[in-house]
């Protein structure tokens, strides 16, 4: 438990986060390592977790038919991967599959619901951090969709 | 004012929409000196002039290199020309980019697209004298895979002179294994020391103010961002007005300016 405190206050995700926060998130969280190519989870799965990436990559993809895998981001460490914990049905919109071999603090969705129900102090900081990154990704995914480096 | 002459040498295509011309002047003289940065007028005869930036090793000048993407009528008759045909060449002219002057600095370059083949002297440069700076690192955005420039440059670049170079794109199919995003998303986690980095930049405007702001919120310094402008040109030289830019001329006070002196006009509208 003091190890996975730790981990997640020197996660950039947890920076600054009051000792209680930290150790509320703490009793949810666990290391976990994926193989290269493994999938960490696939578009449309229940997978009911948040993970805060401390090595490795990860791409996030979207599986198409024809083209079969289309990477559409890829996040490493110090990043932040799914928040589909927040919004119902609470099922991933992409698949998640490590480049590399990646270490991340997963956090459980449910246990998160419950402590942001049961303490709002606690639900306002911890939403504040993922509006910023939801904010972030929407910001890059926008510069994407414009074709960048194209004629604009 | 008036063009020289210079002929065709090789064409080499870079990727689907991008080729590089080869050009040797017609009179047999030697290949002029110029500056990372700086551009020519390329004429295409009967057909018309456009400016574009010169892609070769300024240290070693032994032809003159232009990298240029097919957007229009001017760049696709470019395309068109074979070994030996003739084009008109003015130049060089524009502002350079600070390399000489940014010696003992962390230097960080930020390219998208055919942002790249402009930097690519100021690169030459660097690795011909590596031992004169610390940290060097280009961080390059493209949409995909297949529209990365100068590969094999990459490359030698990364493996022999020390180089951190990291390549993003819009998106990927199949192999790829790289970084996913825009170019901006390397900046946070780039390893330069803001405090003591100049910055260049190149790349389409939009990219180029996000780009900025990165590196602002990094902590570099308005006057160690270099960014180079681009604005339709006639002369070339300061006379028609066709660049200007409030007070400035693209072509004669840049396209090589730094972020501190363009802070008002950077990115506004009709500028
Ligand atoms: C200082 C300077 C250096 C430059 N260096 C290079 C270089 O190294 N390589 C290179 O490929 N280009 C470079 N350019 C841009 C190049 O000059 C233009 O792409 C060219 O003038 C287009 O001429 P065109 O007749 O082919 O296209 P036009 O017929 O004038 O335009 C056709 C279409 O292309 C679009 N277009 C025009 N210019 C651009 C542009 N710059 N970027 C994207 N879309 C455009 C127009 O909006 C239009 O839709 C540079 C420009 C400047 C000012
Ligand atoms: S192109 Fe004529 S003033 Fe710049």
């Amino acid at each position: 438990m003091e190890i996975l405190k730790l981990a997640i206050a020197e996660h950039p995700f947890g920076k600054n986060l009051e000792p209680r926060f930290l150790k509320m998130l703490a009793g949810g969280a666990a290391h976990v390592s994926f193989k290269q190519d493994q999938h960490i989870f696939r578009e449309g799965e229940e997978c009911d977790f948040t993970f805060l990436i401390n090595s490795g990559s990860v791409a996030v993809d979207i599986y198409s038919p024809t083209k079969g895998a289309i990477t559409i981001q890829t996040l490493s460490d110090g990043e932040v991967l799914g928040w589909s914990w927040l919004v119902p049905p609470f099922r991933k919109h992409f698949d998640a599959r490590a480049l590399e071999v990646v270490h991340a603090i997963s956090i459980k969705g449910q246990y998160l619901r419950d402590l942001c129900e049961q303490d709002h102090d606690f639900g306002y900081e911890l939403l504040k951090r993922f509006i910023g990154v939801v904010a972030n990704r929407l910001q890059k995914t926008r510069l994407q969709l414009i074709d960048i480096y194209g004629d604009n | 004012m008036i063009p020289q002459l210079y002929s065709v040498r090789q064409i080499k295509q870079e990727t689907h929409d991008t080729f590089t011309l080869e050009l040797d002047p017609k009179d047999g003289t030697k290949t002029p000196s110029f500056e990372a940065g700086q551009f020519n007028m390329l004429y295409v005869f009967g057909v018309g002039e456009v400016p574009i930036s010169i892609s070769s090793d300024p240290t070693a000048p032994k032809y003159l290199m232009h990298t240029t993407r097919e957007v229009g009528i001017v760049t696709k008759a470019m395309r068109k020309l074979k070994r030996g045909d003739m084009i008109g060449v003015r130049g060089p002219y524009g502002t350079h980019w600070p390399i000489e002057e940014s010696a003992g600095s962390d230097i960080v370059i930020v390219a998208g697209g055919i942002g790249l083949a402009p930097l690519k002297p100021a690169l030459c440069h660097l690795v011909a004298r590596r031992e004169n700076y610390g940290r060097v690192v280009l961080l390059y955005g493209t949409r995909s895979p297949n529209d990365i420039l100068f590969q094999k440059e990459l490359k030698q670049w990364r493996a022999d002179f020390d180089l951190e170079v990291y390549v993003t794109v819009d998106r990927a199919i199949g192999s790829w294994r790289g970084n996913v995003g825009v170019v901006t998303t390397l900046i946070p986690k780039a390893p330069f020391d803001p405090l003591s980095s100049v910055a260049l930049i190149c790349g389409p405007e939009v990219m180029m103010r996000y780009t900025v702001q990165e590196l602002v919120r990094r902590g570099v310094n308005h006057g160690k961002i270099h960014i180079s402008m681009e604005r339709n040109m006639k002369c070339g030289i300061g006379f028609c007005g066709h660049c200007q830019m409030e007070a400035s001329f693209v072509c004669k006070d840049g396209p090589v300016f730094t972020y501190g002196a363009l802070e008002n006009i950077f990115g506004k509208r009709e500028v």
